[in-house]
């Protein structure tokens, strides 16, 4: 989490950066390198960083259930936890790149499959999320922007800063207190009834119970969306180009959609898809408050039991999506805007 | 001496005449003078027992009344006195993660920007991989890994969220060092230290006042997050308040004092570190002073 007045830095930091003249491909050659870096090096750091727990690895991973001295022995060996720390690290190297992630004490399932029935449910309800907020986000600071100074520019910027000082979590309670025990209007917990009906109906009880972590989501993703986009087009509004286009004569809205829109819209859409692991731990948090069946809530489980081997799993998994995410959003980025290729 | 001291006391005084227009920012730092000493002074009237299960004297889950104004929680402690209390937790950690965050972020983003090469360019790759990775999901581990201790929450939170800074701080150093004067005083000897100590750090320090104040703010957002999702140092804070009212359904219960009292207080607190932080960055920042922002 960074503070809300960042402006669209990338851009200015890239183009300087980047050498002059880099093909698109090579560019891209380049940053897929440094993403297999990234991620060679979320599973080196996993390794060693679950190495770090006090304790005894198979006793950990028993969460203390009795074992006998004999079973303490047979479990290690089944883990390799007998063999010298580098023969387990290339163990851990060879099954992480084979997608074997080990299997849960808890759900007595491999870790994969695990993911694989949560995975679902996560996607919706952040995807929707994500795209209600950006959509909101960026139109509202769009308009807060280009009046800077309005009323409605302080209402706007006033609400973000109120809603960025609010905790996830806080605000999903709030929801829970209100929406759910006083009005009753939305289930408090899960993504279906016991008694789901099938076909259109189902679809309906699921929108049913999405709209509180929804909204929750919404409420702190779009007020950073918000700020960003009314700090990007503020950069552009002083412009001379913006002078030149009402000097022409062209209408306000033109001025606004057809020059300084397209510039201060690209800055910020790639800073909400560099700042994707916000959108993680979002998820994380308000799928534990409605006990939403998707990836964040069984990471938490994880945490929660504790389970280590589902915890690292998971945490590989998340890590290694969003350095893909960022790594597209780079690329993307460089193809989109040609100030940026040319520099 | 003197001299220096009279012009260091102008240039407060400058800072001050325009901090001092900059109303949010203003009632912000009043907020947080409030908080802070109401959680310095509390020793003198209260201590931890409040915090104990077996004094809660009151009725359980009682609304407010006169004897417990904010209501009290599923032990019968008063919830008034357990936020009064918590404010401790919950300031300490956010104001040492963000410490250790800054100090972090300072001392790489000054060695990233003054030592180009491969010092900085390994230096760089480090911070710009921390920064991909998603800092609520790494704090949650390091902190389910090395387990539930105030000292561990503020290192967990520290530890993942200093490359923003370094990232600040390193391009401010570039800057600062293209400037002539940094050559002149190479020429006459100056090596790494004394370039970067007397000369990069007090140009830094300003922007580094205002971010690490946003910093605090994020911080003990941050705390709040890790206590409600279950890893917590075990002492009260606001945000251990509210994992236990969620325990305890307090929503479901129609409890609304348990909720809404811890929360509105993070919210107050993060919000005057927010405002605070942002004016002291117009004030600080020529950039943005320029943009008469």
């Amino acid at each position: 989490m960074t503070a809300p007045l960042e402006t669209a830095e990338p851009a200015a930091a890239q183009a300087a950066a980047g050498p002059a003249r880099l093909g698109t491909l090579r560019y891209a050659l380049s940053k897929a390198g440094g993403a297999l870096l990234s991620i060679g090096m979320v599973i080196v750091g996993t390794f060693f960083l679950f190495r770090l727990l006090p304790g005894d690895p198979v006793r950990n991973l028993a969460q203390g259930r009795n074992m006998t001295p004999e079973q303490l022995d047979l479990e290690r060996h089944r883990l390799g936890l007998d063999l010298p720390l580098f023969d387990q690290f290339l163990n851990f190297i060879g099954q992480t790149l084979r997608f074997d992630l080990g299997a849960s004490y808890e759900y007595k399932r491999p870790v994969l499959d695990l993911i694989g029935d949560r995975v679902g449910a996560t996607l919706l309800l952040a995807g929707t999320s994500l795209v209600i907020a950006v959509s909101l986000g960026l139109w509202q600071g769009m308009r807060a922007g280009w009046r800077h100074g309005s009323r409605f520019d302080r209402f706007s910027t006033g609400t973000s800063l109120v809603l960025w000082s609010v905790p996830t979590f806080w605000l999903g309670l709030l929801l829970l207190l209100v929406f759910s025990s006083w009005f009753q209007w939305f289930p408090s917990r899960g993504i279906q009834d016991v008694d789901a009906p099938d076909g259109f109906g189902y679809v309906l009880d699921v929108a049913h119970h999405m709209v509180l972590p929804c909204i929750a989501m919404v409420g702190v993703l779009y007020a950073q969306y918000l700020l960003v986009m009314r700090s990007s087009l503020l950069d552009e509004v002083g412009q001379d180009y913006i002078t030149t286009a009402r000097a022409k004569g062209l209408r306000d809205d033109e001025v606004r959609k057809r020059h300084a829109v397209p510039n201060a819209l690209l800055p910020t859409v790639t800073l909400v898809f560099m700042r994707i692991g916000f959108v993680v731990g979002g998820a994380v948090t308000v799928e534990a408050v409605f006990s939403w069946p998707g990836l964040g809530e069984l990471f938490y489980a994880a945490i929660r039991v504790p389970d280590f081997t589902l915890m690292q799993g998971t945490f590989m998994l998340i890590a290694v999506s969003v350095i893909l995410m960022n790594t597209l959003a780079d690329v993307v980025y460089h193809i989109l805007d040609p100030r940026v290729r040319s520099a | 001496m003197s001299v220096t001291w009279t012009r260091r006391r102008m240039a407060f005084g400058r800072f001050w005449d325009t901090f001092r227009g900059q109303r949010p920012g203003v009632i912000g730092l009043a907020i947080l003078v409030v908080a802070v000493a109401a959680a310095l002074a509390a020793p003198l009237f209260i201590d931890e027992s409040v915090t104990g299960v077996v004094r809660g004297t009151g009725p359980k889950m009682a609304p407010p009344s006169w004897d417990y104004p904010f209501g009290t929680d599923e032990s019968g402690r008063s919830i008034l006195l357990m936020v009064w209390w918590g404010s401790r937790t919950s300031l300490l950690i956010g104001f040492l993660a963000a410490l250790v965050s800054m100090l972090i972020g300072t001392v790489l983003g000054i060695a990233a920007g003054h030592f180009r090469g491969w010092i900085g360019a390994v230096i760089l790759r480090v911070t710009d991989w921390f920064l991909v990775l998603p800092s609520l999901i790494t704090a949650l581990v390091l902190a389910a890994i090395l387990g539930g201790s105030t000292y561990t929450i503020i290192m967990a939170i520290g530890i993942t969220t200093w490359p923003t800074t370094a990232r600040l701080i390193r391009a401010q150093t570039l800057a600062v060092e293209a400037r002539p004067y940094i050559e002149r005083s190479k020429a006459l000897g100056a090596g790494h230290w004394h370039v970067t100590t007397r000369h990069v750090l007090p140009n830094v320090a300003p922007l580094l006042l205002a971010s690490t104040t946003l910093e605090v703010a994020s911080a003990m957002v941050t705390e709040s997050t890790l206590a409600f999702l279950g890893v917590s140092a075990n002492k009260t804070s606001w945000g251990t308040m509210l994992r236990g009212s969620y325990d305890w359904g307090a929503a479901n219960n129609g409890a609304w004092w348990y909720i809404l009292i811890p929360g509105l207080c993070i919210v107050a607190v993060v919000m005057a570190f927010t405002l605070f932080g942002r004016a002291l960055e117009a004030v600080l920042n020529p950039r943005l002073r320029k943009a008469g922002a």
